[in-house]
């Protein structure tokens, strides 16, 4: 009798759980699905991709999403090149430093675009550091936005592999600290370096609030303007970004099947 | 590119850098002094070095500019000591403001909290098949980034004035969306709005909490004569309490300094504190220039009370979650 409870149980919950399934994809997908008629409508009366030739067509577009792909590429770069080593530095030496460096690290999660950008601006855009005219300081915003991802996925990436043991065995064989890193760490650390950079990817390609008050032409001002002005065009660049989210989460998802502790990603820029 | 020289941000000296990069020399832990001795003292700050370049960044890029938010609410126009700006804070506009942000965040914590909530014990406990669970993670991951300026246009798209869903329920159903009240550009359809990067990211959140809970407690429950309902009453929620509302207090943040999706969907007719703010940078609207101070501050304020209660809340919960 217990059993034909539970059983009766299981169905209930199974029940329960379709419910509050297809409730979410309808509110994920709907909106997604009405976006995607809604930019077919470009031409009256028919559906037709004419608002994404519009988009295309439009030589702001690959101006801003270019510059924005740079930037994009500059953050990792930069990010990498800070999280790779303190990451590497204090799994091998320093342990103990690890909650500090998490902390730091989880901090952009709280702290606000827009307080980030305020504070920037105030502190950069007078002397003696004025560089609030030089898109590295843009980069440098970013970096702090993309440093809970990047960090998450170089920390799992460096778990994954026994550091400790390969640096031991490099060394014994002779291998300096530069072979080290490039020729034994790096490599197995190539899934960890490519999610980061799709991530981070993901993040800055239409990333607003940063790009907007600091007076960059970014791809997301672009859009923000876009969206001003038109009705059909600004749906296809929302589909289209969609796209690019999902390829690059896709991405992730793919070239760390089958390791631990990958793929997961966190929040956005809202 | 001159990003808004007229703003003349005061000139004190350099942000006064209260925090000072001490972190680097000492081990945080006090405790087992006597164990550090023992071991050769004099390779702590050396190994602490290595740490140097990164630190140095986070002070450079992330720490000093949100503290100096902390000190120019402190200071007028021409730089000297005030608390004025907080006086400010007390207008109604400035109240209202707070006010309305608060309003949406907590709806949409507690709307895009349950969603996700049921979402993820859908996929974690509820015993759907297992791709739905893979796929729930990943898509997850997608719409939880899939905000700001697309998101925006996506809800314009659909329940926008001439949305695809709002032209399809008066033309098929005669149901009209506008005409009952409804409008996209207010509290409801911001939050709408909202919720829809809430709802993942409480999903991804939540479910490794919920992973957490044991299949025994629930046959022990069972055996012991519970009904689901007495289970989760007395057994589930209590144990997920300190996660579930640290994942809450983590979605009011989030939708608290949400600025490009607000930004980019009202065009910052619904006075939002992020927008506010935003408006106080580019040198328009208030003309007075500490008030965006002021403001911020409010706002890092609430974001720190956030991070306190979050990880004090994680602490609790980490004692179920292993």
């Amino acid at each position: 009798m217990s059993n034909r409870k539970t059983r009766h149980g299981t169905g209930v919950r199974k029940a329960f759980s379709w419910l509050w399934m297809i409730i979410g994809l309808v509110y994920f997908f709907l909106p997604l699905a009405a976006t995607f008629l809604f930019s077919l409508k470009g031409k009256k009366g028919v559906l037709s991709f004419v608002a994404y030739q519009h988009v295309f067509a439009d030589p702001k577009f690959l101006k801003t999403f270019g510059f924005s792909l740079e930037m994009s590429i500059l953050t990792v770069i930069i990010g990498l090149a800070l999280i790779v080593p303190t990451a590497i530095w204090i799994h091998l030496k320093l342990p103990k430093a690890k909650p500090v460096i998490e902390f730091f690290t989880l901090l952009p999660f709280v702290i606000p675009p827009i307080i980030l950008a305020f504070g920037l601006i105030r502190i950069y855009s007078r002397p003696p550091f004025a560089i609030v005219s030089s898109p590295l300081l843009l980069v440098a915003g970013y970096v702090i936005i993309a440093f809970p991802y990047i960090y998450k996925s170089v920390d799992a990436g460096l778990r994954a592999m026994d550091l400790r043991g390969l640096t031991e065995a490099a060394q014994s064989l002779g291998a300096g600290w530069l072979t080290l890193l490039f020729q034994v760490i790096l490599p197995n650390l190539r899934t960890a370096l490519l999610s980061a950079l799709f991530l981070t990817f993901a993040i800055v390609i239409g990333e607003l609030t940063l790009a907007v008050l600091l007076a960059w032409p970014a791809f997301g001002p672009y859009m923000a303007l876009m969206g001003r002005n038109l009705a059909y065009e600004p749906a296809a660049l929302a589909i289209l970004s969609f796209g690019m989210t999902w390829g690059a989460i896709g991405l992730i998802q793919a070239v760390s099947r089958g390791r631990p502790g990958q793929g997961s990603n966190l929040g956005g820029t809202h | 590119m001159t990003a808004h020289p007229e703003r003349g941000v005061p000139a004190t000296g350099p942000g006064a850098a209260p925090e000072r990069p001490g972190v680097v020399q000492t081990p945080d832990d006090p405790g087992p002094r006597g164990a550090i001795a023992k071991r050769a003292p004099r390779k702590w700050p050396l190994a602490w070095l290595g740490l140097v370049p990164f630190l140095l960044f986070v002070f450079a890029f992330m720490l000093l500019p949100t503290f100096s938010i902390v000190t120019g609410s402190f200071e007028d126009g021409k730089g000297n000591f005030t608390m004025d700006n907080f006086v400010h804070l007390f207008r109604p506009d400035i109240l209202d403001s707070y006010l309305i942000t608060i309003k949406v965040s907590g709806a949409t914590a507690l709307l895009g909290g349950l969603l996700g909530f049921l979402i993820a014990y859908a996929i974690t406990l509820g015993g759907l098949p297992k791709p739905f669970r893979s796929f729930m993670a990943t898509f997850s991951g997608v719409a939880s980034n899939f905000a700001g300026v697309p998101l925006a246009f996506a809800f314009i798209s659909t329940l926008g004035r001439v949305g695809f869903v709002t032209v399809l329920l008066r033309t098929v159903f005669g149901i009209d969306l506008y005409g009952a009240g409804f409008n996209l550009y207010s509290f409801w359809g911001l939050s709408l709005t909202y919720t829809y990067f809430q709802i993942p990211l409480m999903v991804l959140i939540i479910t490794p909490a919920l992973d957490g809970m044991k299949k025994e407690w629930r046959e022990a429950a069972e055996n012991l004569g519970a009904s689901p309902l007495q289970y989760w009453a007395r057994v589930g929620i209590p144990v997920l309490l300190p996660s579930l509302l640290a994942a809450l207090i983590l979605l009011f943040g989030n939708a608290f300094g949400a600025y490009a999706t607000a930004y980019a969907l009202t065009g910052g007719l619904i006075n939002l504190v992020p927008i506010l703010i935003g408006a106080q940078i580019r040198g328009n609207v208030l003309h007075d220039s500490q008030l965006g101070y002021a403001l911020a501050f409010g706002m890092v304020i609430v974001m720190t009370i956030s991070i306190l209660a979050y990880s004090w809340l994680q602490r609790l919960s980490s004692r179920w979650v292993k």
